[in-house]
């Protein structure tokens, strides 16, 4: 019966040690994650209903990027504790403006931030500290940002949502971009977004 | 089978605690993983009500920062941080780098401390942008401020810990906190609110 248990438990180390170094878990990756995973995600409700309406939701029901009223969505992964997330706040909030001021693409496009590791309070900190005007969720217990792959941040998603289509995500980008504008004409030209002649 | 599951325990608790916390794009390449550590590993050697121990240590940004300086004049929160260039210690301060004004709000001063030698406290907190706080090195005689508080663990290290002290000098909040994980900021901001200004 021990030598079973020992072998037990040396399989068991086995099997941590392969997770381990396979790096399928534990990587921050910078590669684009699982579609699947990111569009199958449940997000929590917003409760500012300011941010509710703007992202099209009914009160207080979870819901996944799919349900969101736009085509596309920019994901931004964050934490309130990463100096390169405060760092870059003022020009995602530029994004922000950019998009809100283009007649076209305001109802189109839309941001959500993700504070990965983040309370509800200190997401709260971080969007009066930088005056973020879109919905920033918190991902306390690191659930969504494992779930995408224990990415790095800032971390930017554009998944774009089409009915017949489904939910794809088309780019995805570690780190601070260079400029809300070129980020913005990416995100257009990538996703197929084109303003009528 | 007990001896199975404990074994899937650590396992599992190693896979998923490691890499959750200092994924700003800003560390990259600079962080080293210990692993996960035993939560705690000391002693607390003070608790609320009791009058802080004093001390003097080195500033970062030159001269001796005393605990007697601030007496009479502000309420002081001490943030032991195990040590520098690890995934927990270099997010949490960068967090408390943008609430300024909740410190200022409630009379307070925050000094951070590591056991590390000055030069390593140096290039450690640059990287995080301009730190509003003093950082104090409490390398030499190694650890004997963690000694006093009792938060200098069995390595060398000291624990993640936050102690916090009011205007007479008398602690009012002793907390030591599982040294993987990043203390929740709400818990520090509700003391520091209860602090006679």
């Amino acid at each position: 019966m021990n030598t079973f248990r020992k072998k037990g438990c040396l399989l068991l180390i086995a099997i941590g040690i392969y997770f381990l170094f396979s790096g399928s878990l534990l990587s921050a990756s910078d590669s684009l994650p699982s579609k699947v995973l990111v569009s199958e995600i449940q997000l929590p409700a917003p409760k500012n209903p300011a941010d509710i309406n703007y992202l099209g939701l009914k009160e207080g029901a979870n819901f996944k990027v799919n349900q969101v009223s736009a085509n596309v969505v920019i994901v931004e992964i964050f934490s309130m504790y990463c100096p390169a997330c405060q760092r870059e706040a003022p020009e995602v909030n530029r994004l922000y403006s950019i998009i809100k001021e283009d007649p076209f693409f305001k109802d189109k496009i839309k941001l959500i931030g993700i504070g990965t590791g983040n309370s509800e309070f200190e997401v709260g900190v971080f969007k009066k500290k930088y005056n973020v005007p879109f919905p920033l969720i918190p991902d306390e217990n690191f659930y969504i940002h494992k779930r995408i792959g224990e990415v790095r941040t800032p971390y930017f998603l554009g998944i774009s949502i089409d009915k017949q289509a489904g939910t794809q995500v088309f780019y995805s980008k570690a780190g601070k971009f260079k400029g809300a504008e070129p980020f913005l004409e990416k995100i257009i030209q990538l996703s197929g977004l084109k303003k009528e002649e | 089978m007990t001896i199975l599951i404990k074994a899937f325990s650590v396992i599992s608790l190693f896979i998923w605690c490691t890499t959750a916390f200092g994924f700003s794009d800003a560390l990259k390449g600079n962080i080293y993983s210990p692993g996960n550590l035993k939560p705690t590993d000391s002693v607390l050697r003070v608790e609320a009500g009791v009058v802080a121990p004093v001390f003097s240590l080195p500033a970062v940004s030159g001269g001796r920062i005393s605990l007697a300086q601030y007496r009479g004049k502000k309420n002081v929160v001490l943030s032991f941080v195990p040590a520098a260039w690890t995934p927990v210690c270099s997010d949490q301060w960068p967090g408390y780098n943008i609430i300024k004004d909740i410190f200022s709000a409630n009379n307070a001063i925050l000094l951070g401390i590591t056991v590390d030698n000055i030069p390593t406290l140096f290039a450690w907190t640059n990287q995080m942008g301009n730190l509003w706080f003093p950082v104090l090195s409490d390398f030499w005689p190694h650890g004997a401020v963690a000694n006093k508080y009792g938060v200098l663990r069995t390595d060398g290290t000291a624990e993640r810990a936050i102690f916090v002290i009011d205007m007479e000098g008398i602690i009012q909040f002793a907390h030591v906190n599982d040294i993987n994980k990043r203390p929740r900021l709400e818990i520090l901001v509700k003391k520091l609110e209860r602090l006679k200004k």
